[in-house]
C-alpha cells in the first residue's frame, strides 16, 4: 500500500474546499432555496444524494469545534445539531463554487461515478437494515456506500493525467483500477478517500470501510455491508470505472449474508426501485 | 445573584404608547453575581439603559454573552456607553458561525463599518476583547460558572445557564422547540424522531433545576402553526420545558414586536388559565422591561 506524502495529503485536501458540487444538486437547491417556506426534508434530500455537499457539511459537523460526544455521518443529525438554515445557507454557500463539468481531462465520467455512488448507498442501507441490524447503522452504510469511492473523482479534479493514465491502464490490461492507480500515482483512491475521511474525523469505522472496500478484509459488519452492496452496484451495471474488471477472485462473502451475491440479491427486493432515484438525480443538468 | 430584564422584545424594538408598561427594548439582560460581577445576557437595544446606569459605576468590567447574532440581540451594542471610556474592559462571548467562518467577534466588526457607524473598533477607548465559546464548556466570570448549550434557532444560538453559589437561571436567547422535520408516514420520521429526543434530553439536562428559567415566546400555540421553523417558541411549549426541567419559576420574553401591552396581558391570561391545572408549583411571569429579581 502507498503512502501519501505530507504535501500530498495537503494539495488533495485544499483541492476539496474548492471542489464544485454535482449539477443537479446545486440546481435544486437552488431552485428550493429560492422559497423561504421550502421543505426541510426536501432539502435534506438534496444534500445527502451529493457527495461533495455532505462531505463538506459532516467535516463542519464533525470538526473539534463542536465537540459532539459521538461522530455524526447522518445529514438529519447535522440538521438537528446545527438548524436546517444554517445547513441550507452552507449547502447553497458549496452550491455557488459551481458545478463539476461531465467532462474531465482524466476522461472519468462524473455521471457514471454519481450514479455508482448513489446506488451504493441506498443499496448498503437496505442491507445494512436485512442483514446487520443492530450492529451497522443503516445511515452510516448510507454515507459509506456515498463516499466509498470519493478519491476517484478527487483525482479526477486534480490529477486528470495521472487519473487518465490508471483509467487506460486498467482498461487496456483487466487490471482492477485501485491497482493501477497504485502504478500511475502511487496510492489509491481507498488511500486517498480514507486519509481525507481521517483528516475531518470522520468517525473510525467509516474511514477504515472506505480503506478496506478492496482488500477483501472484512474489518466490520460496516465494511461487510458496504462491499456487498459495492459488488451489487457493478453487477447491476453500473460499475464505477475499473470495478467490473474484476478483483481476481471475490472473496466468499461473510457468513451473515448466508450464502453468494445472488443469495443476497434475491433477498433484497426490488433492487430496480432502490437505483431509480438515483438514476433520475445523478442526470446532468436534466430537470 | 440578581438580575434585570431591560429589554424583552423581540426581532425589532418597538416603542410607544402601546408598549409602554412592558418595554419596547429589544433582549438584554443584566445579571450580577453574590460578587457583583457584571454580567450581559445579549446587546439589543435595552444594552444602551444598561449602559446608561453604568456611568455612576465606573470602571466597569463587562462580560456580554451573546446568544447570537440576529440584530435584535446584537444592534445595542455600539451604543455601550462603557466602550468608548478609558479603564473600562469589556469582553464578548459567543459561538463560531460555520456559514462565515468567523467568530463572535464579527457582531462588533459588522456594525463598526464605515457606512453603519461613525467610530471605528480601534477608536474605542476600552479594553475589548473576544472569547469564542466551546460547546458545552464552563467559563468561570468572577463567583458565576457560565455554561452554554447549543439550542434551536436559523443561526447557531446558545442558551446560557449562570450558576453562583447554589442559585442559577438559564436562558435560552431564541430557541423554537425541536420538531420533526418528516411526515409520520415518511421514512425518515422514526428516526428523525429519535435524534430529536435525544437531543431535546440534552437540553433538558442543561437547564435542569435552575431558580430562573428566562425563555423565548414570541408566539401563541396557535399563532406558532404558521411559524413553524422560524426559529421562536411559544408558551406552552416554554411551560412544558419549564415542567420538564423541574425549573422554578419560568420568566416569558421575547415578545412579538406587534404585540401592545393589553393583548400581551390578554393573551398570558388565557394561556395561564388553561395552563393552571398543571402548573403545579412553577411560577410563570410575563417579563417587562425593568423587572429586577433576586434569587
Amino acid at each position: 500500500m502507498g503512502q501519501i506524502s505530507p504535501e500530498l495529503e495537503k494539495r488533495l485536501s485544499l483541492a476539496v474546499e474548492k471542489m464544485p458540487a454535482f449539477p443537479k444538486s446545486v440546481q435544486r437547491i437552488l431552485e428550493l432555496t429560492r422559497d423561504i417556506n421550502c421543505l426541510p426534508k426536501d432539502v435534506v434530500g438534496v444534500i445527502e444524494k451529493d457527495p461533495v455537499i455532505t462531505i463538506k457539511i459532516l467535516k463542519i459537523i464533525n470538526s473539534a469545534y463542536y465537540r459532539l460526544p459521538n461522530k455524526i455521518t447522518s445529514i438529519n443529525q447535522s440538521v438537528v445539531y446545527l438548524g436546517i438554515n444554517t445547513i441550507k445557507n452552507l449547502a447553497l454557500n458549496f452550491s455557488t463554487i459551481g458545478i463539476l463539468p461531465s467532462q474531465n481531462p482524466a476522461g472519468f465520467d462524473i455521471h457514471d461515478y454519481l450514479m455508482h455512488s448513489l446506488a451504493t448507498a441506498t443499496i448498503a442501507r437496505q442491507v445494512g437494515l436485512q442483514y446487520a441490524d443492530g450492529e451497522a447503522d443503516p445511515n452510516d452504510c448510507y454515507i459509506a456506500g456515498l463516499l466509498h469511492d470519493f478519491g476517484k473523482v478527487v483525482f479526477a479534479q486534480y490529477m486528470p493525467e495521472e487519473f487518465r493514465e490508471a483509467l487506460d491502464q486498467s482498461a487496456f490490461e483487466n487490471m482492477p483500477l485501485h491497482q493501477a492507480e497504485e502504478i500511475a500515482i502511487g496510492a489509491d483512491h481507498t488511500l486517498v478517500g480514507a486519509m481525507l475521511a481521517r483528516r475531518w474525523q470522520f468517525p473510525e469505522t467509516l474511514i477504515e470501510c472506505i480503506s478496506e472496500h478492496h482488500s477483501g478484509s472484512f474489518c466490520s459488519p460496516l465494511a461487510e455491508c458496504l462491499y456487498v452492496a459495492d459488488q451489487i452496484t457493478d453487477r447491476l451495471g453500473y460499475d464505477s470505472h475499473g470495478n467490473l474488471a474484476a478483483e481476481m477472485e471475490p472473496p466468499a462473502l461473510p457468513a451473515r449474508f448466508g450464502g453468494d451475491l445472488d443469495t443476497v440479491m434475491a433477498a433484497l427486493g426490488d433492487l430496480d426501485k432502490m437505483v431509480e432515484e438515483a438514476k433520475s438525480f445523478s442526470q446532468m443538468g436534466a430537470s | 445573584m440578581k438580575f434585570r430584564f431591560w429589554g424583552v422584545r423581540g426581532s425589532i424594538p418597538a416603542p410607544g404608547p402601546r408598549t409602554v408598561r412592558y418595554g419596547g427594548n429589544t433582549t438584554c439582560i443584566e445579571v450580577r453575581s453574590d460578587d457583583n460581577t457584571l454580567i450581559v445576557l445579549d446587546g439589543g437595544t435595552g444594552v444602551f439603559q444598561l449602559a446608561q446606569s453604568l456611568l455612576s459605576q465606573l470602571p466597569v468590567t463587562a462580560h456580554i454573552f451573546i446568544t447570537h447574532s440576529h440584530w435584535d440581540h446584537i444592534h445595542g451594542l455600539p451604543f455601550f456607553i462603557p466602550l468608548f471610556i478609558p479603564g473600562n474592559k469589556v469582553r464578548l462571548y459567543g459561538s463560531m458561525d460555520p456559514v462565515s467562518g468567523h467568530g463572535v467577534e464579527q457582531v462588533m466588526a459588522v456594525q463598526l463599518q464605515y457606512s453603519y457607524f461613525p467610530v471605528r473598533e480601534a477608536e474605542m477607548k476600552a479594553a475589548i476583547d473576544y472569547e469564542i465559546l466551546t460547546i458545552d464548556e464552563p467559563v468561570q466570570v468572577g463567583d458565576a460558572t457560565v455554561t452554554n448549550t447549543l439550542l434551536n434557532h436559523p443561526v447557531l444560538d446558545f442558551g446560557y445557564r449562570i450558576e453562583c453559589n447554589g442559585k442559577s437561571l438559564f436562558f435560552t436567547g431564541d430557541h423554537e422547540p425541536y420538531f420533526n422535520i418528516y411526515d409520520p408516514e415518511d421514512a425518515g420520521w422514526a428516526e428523525y424522531q429519535g435524534l430529536i429526543e435525544e437531543k431535546q434530553l440534552a437540553v433538558d439536562e442543561a437547564m435542569r433545576g435552575v431558580d430562573a428559567l428566562i425563555v423565548d415566546t414570541s408566539y401563541s400555540l396557535a399563532e406558532y402553526q404558521s411559524k413553524k421553523g422560524w426559529g421562536h417558541g411559544h408558551y406552552d411549549g416554554a411551560i412544558d420545558m419549564a415542567l420538564r426541567v423541574g425549573a422554578k419559576t419560568l420568566y416569558c420574553t421575547h415578545h412579538e414586536p406587534t404585540r401592545s401591552d393589553d393583548a400581551l396581558e390578554a393573551l398570558f391570561a388565557e394561556v395561564m388559565a388553561r395552563n393552571a391545572p398543571r402548573l403545579g408549583d412553577l411560577k410563570v411571569v410575563l417579563a417587562y422591561e425593568g423587572l429586577e429579581v433576586t434569587l
